[in-house]
């Protein structure tokens, strides 16, 4: 119990994700969760003014189903399967943030500075989060797919262009972190 | 009754996720900045595990729950829409910290400011939508 009640190890963690992949592939679905995005657009009606979102949403239901499990399971996991652990971030991560003026480093799983009720109500904190939802929703359907989809699904397929996109991830998350985050905080 | 597998599933994803901290925006800081191998060993050994099964499901063709062959989607050929949107996604990704899968796994770990994050994400979506025929892909 104690094991379960810890974070799990990253060599547990992985092929568990990759089971995710290979049961939704099993079922004759596939691993896309950005696609959920584009799914609900069409629900709320936008097909009628824009052709990309016209298409019958009731086939993807499968996927907001996994959407609702997703948000059950992340309810279950830090209500009934964790503790009061700290994340075990590096000695340098601690550091770092600490001087851009973190405080209570992984003591939560987010950090309060971003997500917390005076980071969100403040006008420049709203702005970072609208921001950051903005890029990840027009990024992953210009990319046409997420972390999931082309990370997992498509790297473990030996898919060229899902191999061009994780670059891209990568460029764009090492300049943000790197280069941008510095002068934010 | 049809969707209870797929609530499971996504039961399954949201813990594993949580459990993993891929959903926590120090883990993603970490890993842009390469200052822990926690987030890179999730990633290979998740890749490594589907392509095992990938590969050995194509040889001993093994069939789904369809009675069908395994199938993966093949993303068409391009380089522009990929590196762009890559990009792009890389960028939101690093600053919120969350990916489309993890920003509705926070929702359910009671992180509520992450609808903020859900809501412009489906706005971000609908103006790629409009501006998709203008795009280079």
């Amino acid at each position: 119990m104690e094991n379960i009640l810890n974070p799990w190890p990253w060599y547990i963690s992985g092929p568990l994700i990759a089971m995710v992949m290979i049961i939704l592939v099993y079922f004759g679905k596939t691993f896309a969760m950005s696609s959920n995005l584009a799914t609900m657009c069409s629900m709320m009606g936008t097909g009628k003014y824009i052709d990309f979102f016209k298409q019958d949403w009731k086939e993807k239901k499968w996927n907001l189903i996994v959407v609702t499990g997703a948000i059950l399971g992340g309810f279950i996991a830090k209500h009934f399967l964790s503790n009061d652990s700290t994340i075990n971030l590096s000695e340098k991560t601690i550091q770092e943030l600490t001087g851009m003026g973190f405080v209570d480093i992984g003591k939560t799983l987010v950090p309060n500075e971003i997500f917390g009720f005076e980071a969100y109500t403040s006008p420049g904190g709203i702005i970072l989060l609208i921001i950051g939802g903005l890029l990840i929703g027009f990024g992953t359907r210009y990319a046409g797919g997420c972390t999931s989809g082309h990370a997992i699904t498509g790297l473990s397929s030996f898919q060229k262009p899902s191999l061009i996109a994780v670059i891209g991830f990568f460029i764009g998350g090492l300049i943000m972190t790197n280069l941008i985050l510095p002068y934010i905080f | 009754m049809k969707y209870l597998k797929f609530l499971i599933v996504g039961i399954f994803f949201g813990i594993v996720l949580v459990k993993s901290e891929a959903v926590s925006w120090y883990r993603i800081y970490e890993m842009f900045r390469f200052q822990s191998f926690h987030m890179y060993g999730i990633i290979f050994t998740a890749i490594i595990t589907g392509a095992l099964f990938l590969q050995i499901s194509k040889k001993r063709k093994i069939k789904n729950l369809l009675g069908l062959d395994i199938f993966v989607p093949q993303k068409e050929n391009g380089l522009i829409r990929y590196i762009v949107g890559g990009i792009i996604f890389g960028l939101g990704w690093a600053l919120v910290g969350a990916c489309p899968g993890p920003m509705y796994i926070l929702v359910g770990t009671g992180v509520y400011s992450i609808i903020i994050v859900i809501l412009a994400a489906l706005v971000g979506t609908i103006i790629y939508g409009a501006l998709k025929n203008k795009l280079p892909h």
